[in-house]
């Protein structure tokens, strides 16, 4: 089976927040609460100055903590492409799995089930690409299959200097930002 | 002569169709349509392509319907301003159909103009209570005393009824407040304009010079889309701008200028140029006009001369001006497109339109194409009555170089009353408090009118000081005109409602209609339903309202763009060439080249006040969409973090701005950064509302219109230089 | 420099992780002082000493069953999707100590019943004279009464560590992923429990036994936070930052002055001082160990949640 992964090319992104608005509609995220986010990292002194800018989301770990943490299973990694995801009847609202998140991605959705990125899976299903991926103006997020070493975000990988966020955490995230 | 005329694109084979032919099958086959559109299913999705109104770009989508309910917006894949994805503002456009803070019925001001209390009434009382209004401004004054400020495609129907009127009147802040500097400037050099969507051919550019640009916080869709593409293909950015902004973090070169100096940097570098002899001389030499002149005017204008003024180290003015020489004509020299900042911006966008023509790049790939449109007639109305007055915008050509109405000026007369009263406001789409400086002289106008209407989707600022308020459809939910696009591609847009309007709004072709009407003036509305218009239209053009709805868009193909690619240069200037030394100007009593003047400084203690976009909201527009004002719910002042040190404030304190005329903004937050200069601080335009019917926005951060209540006149065209004004800041204990 | 702006302002993890409020400490600490409970009584029914050991084998599990249902309310509480609470028993996800944590409570009420049958206060026996007729029939198989306090032991050692290694088990937070952590609130909630019966016993050789009891854990304990922080304070610069919550933060006043000085180090001297007859034994050593106990889990379950992988930032 597949192992989906986003690859985002930060030299393009201009942190235009279209990603976290496509995600709101698409995935009617409630207000006030946003399963992508922007991150603006500026380093250095006026003018000489150096900016990332990411978007950001669940990682979809190949080790996830917040699956191991689930006391009911709600949380669970999805034969489907490997994707991280809360089923929402069995999800008891303990938030172990938001504690355990070196990134934040989740929230309590106003319903009291764990919620965060599905990576959307529903339109992955049917051939189509995240609503994120999908909207993005300027063409710097990438989708596919990292089993796949042909896919496009696997040869991105290959050919361009690349990171990922706390890997020290050690749960082994599957979002990679190209430099 | 219309000298693009010959670049319309005619795209039908049937041109022979008659009108009176088309007249009888019209009235069919609009029925057919309408009909169709009435028994929408409740259930199941639905697609309908549209194009978007959160800003005036226009990019073709998709806006799909879930059971009945609105549920999204995608851009059309067939639009080539969108490339099938829209902006955020766009994507979350959705929200404006869902806004709960949504005028609702018509309402008449019950007391004082101003306090917000109002009377609901019907469309029928409101309309002949504007007419009625109306009727008695033209017996006692004439029909030219009612204008219309009006920003956007919607406004295209009620100017054809006010036109009909006897109106002449009509300006929107797009040009004063907006691109008209620009224009203007590039008017005197190549004999054109850069219009909108800008001609400006990003993509293709290796290198990209950005003064004050903001691309990516502006967020004009194509223009940010094909700036991704430039970076992305490793083009050399140069970001001009006393802030880092997202722009500059792409750039190679960041020149973090002083505010106001630009017109320093562009002499030097042109000097740079010239003087190194690295311009396209060939280019020049058939092209250009007074370029000897031109060039000696430049002698004193070394980066040495430059340094001073600007903050830019002569080796950096040297190392960037040689690096634009290096790429073109693929240089791009972006023209900007809010560019009343100082003044004298039309001599700054003259500068730049002459570093452009240095590099060869008007007319060039990677440089400016030259847009085309296809041919679509205009609906043959009755002739419009004319009027012997002239306009009382720009009395006696003050501005000779004014290409269109100046909302400040309709502002002035109605204050003074000269050349002529003016008597009626008519406001549509333009937040008026927001959009033109200084708010007082804008009340002070209103207090001297006798009617003062505003269409608008939401409690605004303005409407809060009309007399009637016409609440309309927002675009989700309404026909507008066609928009016949200039474009690389050029292509028919079609805007059509999606879902039905929440309460009593009205779209603005059945206000316009009605009012018509009301005045009497049936005869200028040979059609009942906006569709029957669209119709006749489109047919002129060989297309349907029928083909329009299920597609959204026609293209008229890809035309050539590029002088290159057999385009044949033309620059319809007096002298039929690139005048790099103006004699127009020079007869007017301007400066035929160039020539920089050293802006005033502020008081000491003080900021000067910046302000632009953020990539989520458009204007004063979209504060209450639920969904962008989730995005981003207030602005933030930007303050220098060595600044804020200095006065004890990090990041999420809280400050209020004063302004040198002592005007105080309401409390913002404060980003202390690196990212701006410290001699200016800098705010996201649009927050600050103070319309207490705008519930979400209200009280949410600071308007920088509030503390712009100086500006500085362009004397050659009349745009508002808003960059001018000093605030102090002010914190909150 | 550093500037980090992010445009997420999401409920419970922003600014920073706040995801539990006071019902996890305060289920933790009242989950770690049945555990202690269970672990005394139960070692005295062990040792067949529970006729010997009144208050510790009577009452404990009796008030174990009181606090523990009242921990699990708190637990209850924090849920935000109450109606599937059912969820946790209808699967035994292997992984997970909260899992672990429901399960262990499974097998846990039965013990604590047992335990406190072996010996039901006299009003009971009187009221319920089945529970007289039960406590006489254990009365007559030492053997069973072992088993019965061996499985109170275990299942309260279980207990105690497994209200550390719920927070160990997250990862995320540099500040709980330890070790120590699960030995620590046992030894917390052991100190908790021989003080409370040091506190409320009748008989002088019980209440002495346990104070000397009480004492031991306390030095294990302050044993352990020394081991904690030096464990944090030598591994990555995130579990250093997160050390230094509790070492020059903001949790520093109220971790060495409440957790360490007033919950273990005052009553440790107080304590010492009174089982060698230097001073009286007074309520206020206990009473200290106990506040001690809960302003422990308080103090780690909230900085903790402030502790992160990431570089601090100021989110706007
Ligand atoms: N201080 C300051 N002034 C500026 C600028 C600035 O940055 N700072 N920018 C300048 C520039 S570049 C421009 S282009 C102008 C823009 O100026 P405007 O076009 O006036 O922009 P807004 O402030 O958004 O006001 C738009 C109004 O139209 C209403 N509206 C929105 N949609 C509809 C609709 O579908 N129908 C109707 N009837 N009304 C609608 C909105 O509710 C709002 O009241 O402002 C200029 N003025
Ligand atoms: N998201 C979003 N996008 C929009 C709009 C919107 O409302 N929202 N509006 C659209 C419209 S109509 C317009 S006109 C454009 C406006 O957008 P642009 O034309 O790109 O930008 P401006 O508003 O002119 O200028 C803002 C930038 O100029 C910098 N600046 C200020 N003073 C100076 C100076 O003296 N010199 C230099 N070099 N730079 C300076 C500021 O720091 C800021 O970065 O945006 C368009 N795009
Ligand atoms: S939509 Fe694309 S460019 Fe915009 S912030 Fe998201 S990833 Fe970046
Ligand atoms: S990012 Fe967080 S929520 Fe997503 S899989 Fe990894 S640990 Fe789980
Ligand atoms: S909140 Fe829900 S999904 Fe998360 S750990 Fe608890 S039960 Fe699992
Ligand atoms: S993949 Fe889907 S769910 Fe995840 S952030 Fe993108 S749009 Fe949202
Ligand atoms: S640029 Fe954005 S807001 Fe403007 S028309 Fe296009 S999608 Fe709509
Ligand atoms: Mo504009």
């Amino acid at each position: 089976m597949a192992r989906y992964g986003m690859v985002i090319d930060t030299v393009r992104c201009v942190g235009c927040m279209d990603c976290v608005v496509a995600c709101k509609t698409e995935n009617e995220v409630p207000e006030g609460l946003n399963r992508d986010w922007i991150a603006y990292e500026t380093r250095g002194k006026h003018p000489t100055l150096q900016m990332e800018i990411r978007t950001e989301r669940c990682n979809h770990c190949d080790e996830p903590p917040c699956v191991t943490c689930c006391p009911t299973g709600a949380s669970h990694v999805e034969d489907f492409g490997r994707i991280v995801l809360v089923t929402h009847q069995e999800c008891i609202g303990c938030k172990a799995c938001l504690a355990s998140c070196p990134y934040d991605a989740r929230f309590v959705h106003p319903e009291g089930y764990a919620d965060k990125c599905t990576f959307c899976i529903h339109r992955v299903k049917d051939g189509l690409d995240p609503a994120c991926v999908a909207v993005c103006p300027t063409h710097c997020m990438h989708f596919g299959d990292f089993d796949d070493p042909n896919s496009v975000v696997s040869r991105l990988l290959a050919s361009r200097r690349h990171h990922a966020l706390l890997v020290a955490a050690g749960t082994a995230p599957r979002i990679f930002y190209l430099d | 002569m219309d000298p693009l005329s010959r670049r319309r694109f005619l795209k039908i084979s049937s041109a022979t169709l008659g009108l009176a032919a088309g007249g009888g099958a019209l009235a069919g086959a609009a029925r057919a349509v309408s009909s169709s559109a009435a028994s929408t299913p409740p259930t199941g999705l639905q697609k309908v392509p549209t194009f978007c109104d959160i800003c005036f770009w226009k990019c073709g989508a998709i806006a799909y319907v879930r059971d009945g309910e609105l549920w999204k917006i995608e851009g059309n894949p067939d639009d080539p301003l969108s490339r099938g994805r829209l902006c955020p503002r766009g994507t979350g456009g959705i929200g404006a159909h869902r806004d709960a803070d949504r005028l609702r019925t018509p309402l008449i001001r019950r007391r004082n103009r101003g306090d917000e209390e109002w009377a609901a009434v019907t469309w029928d009382e409101a309309l002949g209570h504007v007419a009625e209004k109306m009727q008695a401004i033209k017996s006692r004054h004439g029909p030219e005393a009612v204008a219309l400020f009006s920003h956007g495609i919607g406004g295209n129907f009620l100017k054809h009824t006010l036109r009909a009127y006897g109106a002449i009147n009509f300006a929107a802040p797009s040009f004063a407040q907006c691109r008209g500097p620009r224009d203007v400037g590039f008017h005197l050099t190549f004999g054109d304009g850069v219009s909108s969507p800008e001609r400006t051919d990003i993509r293709n550019a290796r290198c990209l010079v950005l003064i004050g640009s903001h691309l990516g916080e502006n967020m004009h869709n194509t223009q940010v889309q094909e700036f991704a593409d430039a970076v992305g293909n490793g083009a050399t950015v140069i970001v001009v701008d006393p802030r880092f902004s997202i722009a500059a973090g792409k750039a190679k070169h960041y020149l973090p200028i002083k505010p106001g100096t630009d017109l320093a940097l562009l002499l030097a570098w042109m000097h740079v140029i010239v003087s190194e002899k690295l311009y396209d001389q060939d280019y020049v030499a058939q092209h250009g006009f007074g370029f000897e002149q031109f060039a000696a005017s430049l002698v004193g204008y070394t980066p040495e001369w430059a340094y001073p003024e600007t903050g830019i180290q002569p080796e950096v003015i040297r190392e960037t001006a040689r690096e634009m020489a290096r790429y073109r004509p693929a240089t791009l020299v972006h023209p900007g497109r809010h560019a009343t900042w100082y003044g004298d911006d039309a001599q700054r966008s003259r500068g730049i339109a002459l570093l452009n023509a240095l590099l060869g790049s008007w007319g060039r790939k990677g440089g400016f194409y030259v847009p085309a449109s296809m041919d679509v007639p205009e609906y043959p109305y009755p002739p419009y009555p004319t009027s012997e007055k002239p306009q009382v915008d720009n009395p006696g050509g003050r501005y000779p170089f004014a290409l269109e109405a100046i909302t400040t000026g309709i502002r002035e007369a109605t204050v003074t009353g000269q050349p002529y009263p003016v008597k009626g406001w008519f406001v549509y789409a333009t937040n008026l408090i927001h959009a033109l400086p200084n708010e007082a002289e804008t009340i002070r106008a209103i207090q001297n009118l006798d009617l003062m209407v505003v269409v608008d989707v939401i409690p605004s600022e303005i409407a809060g000081w009309a007399d009637v308020v016409l609440p309309e459809s927002v675009y989700l939910e309404r026909y507008d005109d066609l928009n016949v696009e200039w474009f690389r591609e050029p292509f028919i847009a079609l805007r059509q409602p999606v879902v039905e309007s929440p309460h009593d709004q009205k779209p603005n072709w059945w206000i316009a209609r009605e009012l018509a009407l009301k005045l009497g003036l049936g005869t200028y509305y040979p059609w009942r339903h906006v569709e029957e218009y669209l119709d006749t239209r489109l047919k002129g053009a060989g297309l349907s309202l029928a083909e329009l709805k299920t597609k959204g868009i026609v293209g008229g193909g890809t035309p050539p763009v590029f002088f290159d690619e057999g385009v044949a240069p033309e620059f319809p200037t007096p002298s039929g060439k690139i005048e790099f030394y103006s004699l127009q100007l020079q007869e007017k009593g301007f400066d035929p080249v160039p020539r920089y003047k050293k802006p005033p400084e502020g008081p000491p203690g003080t900021f000067r006040l910046l302000y632009g976009r953020a990539p989520v909201h458009s204007f004063s527009r979209t504060q209450t969409n639920p969904i962008l004002h989730d995005m981003m719910s207030e602005n933030a002042v930007w303050v220098n973090a060595d600044v804020a040190v200095r006065y004890g404030l990090k990041t999420g304190d809280v400050v209020r701005l004063k302004n040198q005329d002592g005007v105080v903004s309401r409390p913002v937050k404060v980003l202390a950064t690196e990212r701006i200069r410290p001699d200016c601080v800098y705010l996201v335009h649009g927050f600050g509302h103070t319309a207490t019917r705008l519930r979400r926005a209200y009280g949410k951060g600071a308007s920088d219109a509030q503390l712009i209540t100086r500006y500085e006149t362009d004397p050659l065209m009349g745009g508002t230089g808003m960059n001018v004004n000093f605030v102090s800041l002010e914190v909150e204990s | 420099m550093t500037e980090l702006l992010i445009t997420r302002s999401n409920h419970l993890v922003d600014p920073y992780v706040h995801v539990w409020a006071w019902q996890i400490p305060v289920y933790l600490f009242l989950g770690g002082w049945v555990a202690g409970m269970m672990s005394l009584a139960g070692y005295f029914q062990w040792q067949g000493r529970h006729r010997d050991r009144q208050c510790t084998c009577v009452l404990t599990p009796w008030l174990g069953v009181v606090l523990l249902s009242l921990g699990m309310f708190a637990l209850f509480l924090d849920l935000e999707h109450k109606r599937y609470f059912w969820r946790l028993y209808t699967t035994f996800e292997i992984a997970s100590p909260m899992s672990w944590g429901a399960w262990i409570l499974v097998v846990v009420y039965p013990a604590l019943l047992a335990a406190a049958l072996v010996q039901p206060p006299q009003w009971l026996r009187r009221a319920v004279p089945a529970t007289e007729a039960l406590a006489s029939w254990l009365e007559s198989r030492p053997a069973l009464v072992r088993a019965v306090g061996l499985a109170s032991l275990v299942l309260g050692l279980a207990l105690g560590i497994y209200t550390g290694i719920l927070l160990s088990a997250l990862g995320a937070r540099p500040l709980w992923s330890s070790a120590i952590l699960g030995p620590l609130f046992l030894l917390s909630g052991l100190s908790s429990a021989a003080a409370f019966v040091h506190l409320v016993a009748r008989r002088r050789d019980e209440r002495v036994f346990l104070a000397r009891a009480d004492n031991l854990f306390l030095m294990l304990e302050l044993a352990a936070i020394v081991l904690f922080l030096i464990g944090l304070a030598t591994a990555t610069e995130a579990h250093k930052q997160a050390a230094g919550l509790l070492l020059g933060g903001p949790y520093t006043a109220v971790f060495w002055v409440g957790v360490v000085g007033l919950g273990i180090a005052v009553p440790l001297v107080v304590q010492s001082l009174a089982v060698r007859h230097r001073i009286q034994h007074t309520p206020l050593g206990p009473i200290m160990v106990i506040a001690g106990g809960l302003a422990l889990r308080f103090v780690i379950v909230y900085a903790g949640q402030v502790s992160h992988w990431a570089p601090q930032v100021a989110q706007f």
